[in-house]
């Protein structure tokens, strides 16, 4: 079992990238240790900000750097950054087109037991409905770093939301197939089509396997590029399948679901499913636990494909 | 006529475009416009290195319109800069499909940052700041606010970061007019007193006759020559400044004139450009 979160990942490149950049610059919102980046902070002290408790400030400070040609990562909670930060990243980072990273750690629900309050469950509705934020939300810890080094090649406004927990691998040193705004095809199936993020890819994988001994035939994409979404890659796949089901860490609006919904339904009819969260503040627990409540694990996936073939 | 006293008339010749555009767009937040138009006069044709030829220099001074209602001011001086056509920016001022839209916005030449959401412009100014001297280069970043604007938690956790690293490139000015949309500043949310405020947070802090240009070029003179903490400039100023039609009554925070009061305040701006000489 893989013991590196995504969020190391992320300051392992970042690390790596600095060295030669200048102008990578990290700041953090007393978030250095739950991000990963305190490591960061130590080799780098003079490409590290530290800002406080303060998430709107972080952004729009991490604004004020970009503008200047500064390539800023502002790491904190997802959390906070998605909704207390909310109006900086619109105004001061996609309207004004600034080249800001915005790194979500412990997104989702990993902070499980902390509440609500601690919960991003609506970051993707969020970020996603602001002209020129891009949305990223990567599954493992290799596709991570690809996405990461993607991102320090352009100089546009994104969110990426990791998770707090290692996550098991789904690529390899060796292979992980990555195109910047392309989804990862990691099964084609003529029966259902699963469209995955972030830490459903690996359930949903799971699941093409468990199908695969009912003799269901289940393709998977994992849709890290949330937004901008690859229709491309999710009508050809969909248009294999006779179902679509999408699987999210979010609430059931606005998120990856929605936009499946909104493409395969307007572009090559089939039936979509979306399985979220719930509308509701979710049962307290582990990540696992929350997950397997609430049917989001392989066995819970794979009957939900099975049932709706039926 | 010195510098000094030339600044003075400039600034009344760019009320009176602030009128002429608000009159041709038929809305525009003329009182605050009114108010801030020495302090954007002395920024930009005294103290700052900006002008179109430099404007994509990494060695020119930064400034952030925060408080971005008042974008008829700003208008006004970037096109006496020469950034853009003074008579297009007055004619298709807030007309269907324009470019020179009711706030400051980065597609046009001049403007760094988008603004209009208040208590913006202040953090965004530290990150320009600390920007500057990790690169070491020697710009200064400023910015203006107005008062009503310093009820945004926001504006604090920015003057916080400033005063916690020392950012002595960066000046910020309030434009103190103590007035907004719903009546005194003092009524809607107390913010008195401004400069033991500033102070406790670590800034240098200086009280001018906003409305005065020569007492504000002194002060930003002061501010560059202040190190070890960012400096503020309480501008204290009249809302509406340059009629009495206008001056320190909130009704005209945004307000078209008629055209008898057209008359009357083009009438009271020169007879006070007139006074100068």
């Amino acid at each position: 079992m893989n013991k590196i979160p995504n969020r190391q990942a992320i300051c392992d490149v970042l690390l790596k990238k600095a060295a030669e950049d200048k102008d990578i610059v990290v700041l953090c919102s007393d978030s250095r240790g739950s991000a990963s980046l305190a490591p960061f902070a130590e080799a780098f002290p003079d490409q590290f900000v530290e800002v406080g408790i303060a998430e709107q400030n972080l952004v729009s400070i991490s604004a004020g750097l970009a503008k200047c040609g500064k390539k800023p990562f502002a790491a904190s909670p997802a959390c906070f950054l998605s909704t207390r930060s909310y109006e900086q990243a619109k105004v001061d980072c996609a309207y004004s087109n600034t080249n800001v990273t915005l790194v979500g750690i412990s997104g989702g629900i990993s902070y499980g037991s902390l509440g609500m309050s601690h919960h991003s469950a609506q970051d993707i509705a969020a970020m996603s409905a602001i002209p020129n934020m891009r949305v990223y939300i990567p599954s493992d810890r290799f596709q991570t770093a690809k996405l990461i080094e993607a991102l320090l090649l352009d100089e546009k406004p994104a969110y990426i939301r990791v998770g707090r927990n290692a996550v098991e691998d789904i690529y390899s040193e060796e292979n992980t197939p990555f195109e910047m705004d392309k989804a990862t095809v990691l099964a084609e199936g003529a029966d259902v089509l699963f469209v995955a993020c972030g830490e459903m890819v690996k359930p949903a994988l799971d699941a093409v396997a468990l199908l695969k001994e009912q003799g269901i035939s289940a393709g998977l994409l994992d849709m890290y590029c949330v937004k901008p979404l690859d229709r491309e890659t999710l009508i050809r796949e969909a248009q294999k399948a006779k179902v679509v089901i999408s699987v999210e860490e979010h609430a059931p609006f606005g998120g990856l679901g929605s936009m499946v919904s909104q493409a395969v339904g307007s572009t090559c009819p089939r039936k979509v499913i979306n399985l979220a969260l719930p509308d509701e503040p979710v049962i307290s627990g582990t990540s696992k636990e929350v997950f397997d409540h609430y049917g989001l694990n392989a066995e819970g996936i794979a009957k939900r494909a099975a049932e709706e073939l039926k | 006529m010195n510098e000094i006293q030339e600044l003075k008339v400039l600034a009344y010749d760019l009320r009176k475009k602030v009128v002429e555009m608000i009159v041709e767009g038929k809305g525009g937040h003329i009182g605050g416009d009114m108010s801030v138009m020495d302090i954007l006069v002395s920024l930009y044709f005294k103290v700052m290195n900006i002008s179109p030829e430099n404007q994509d220099d990494p060695d020119r001074d930064r400034f952030v319109m925060s408080k971005g209602h008042s974008v008829e001011a700003y208008y006004a001086v970037l096109a006496q800069k020469g950034f853009f056509p003074m008579e297009e920016v007055i004619s298709q001022f807030s007309k269907f499909g324009t470019k020179y839209i009711g706030h400051p916005n980065n597609k046009l030449p001049g403007i760094e940052m988008n603004s209009g959401s208040l208590g913006h412009g202040l953090p965004v100014c530290v990150g320009m700041a600390l920007a500057g001297r990790m690169d070491k280069r020697n710009y200064r970043v400023y910015t203006v606010m107005g008062d009503g604007e310093l009820a945004e938690g926001s504006v604090w956790e920015g003057a916080m970061a400033a005063g916690h690293y020392k950012l002595d490139n960066l000046c910020a000015v309030v434009d103190r007019n103590r007035l907004q949309i719903s009546g005194s500043t003092e009524d809607v949310m107390h913010h008195d007193s401004q400069e033991e405020r500033w102070y406790s947070f670590g800034w240098n802090v200086l009280s001018v006759n906003g409305n005065d240009i020569g007492e504000l070029c002194d002060a930003f003179e002061l501010a560059k020559g202040c190190k070890g903490k960012p400096t503020v400039i309480i501008a204290n100023t009249t809302k509406g400044c340059g009629s009495a039609v206008m001056e320190n009554k909130a009704a005209w925070h945004h307000k078209v004139p008629t055209p008898e009061e057209v008359e009357q305040i083009m009438k009271d701006l020169d007879a006070r450009k007139e006074a100068l000489s």
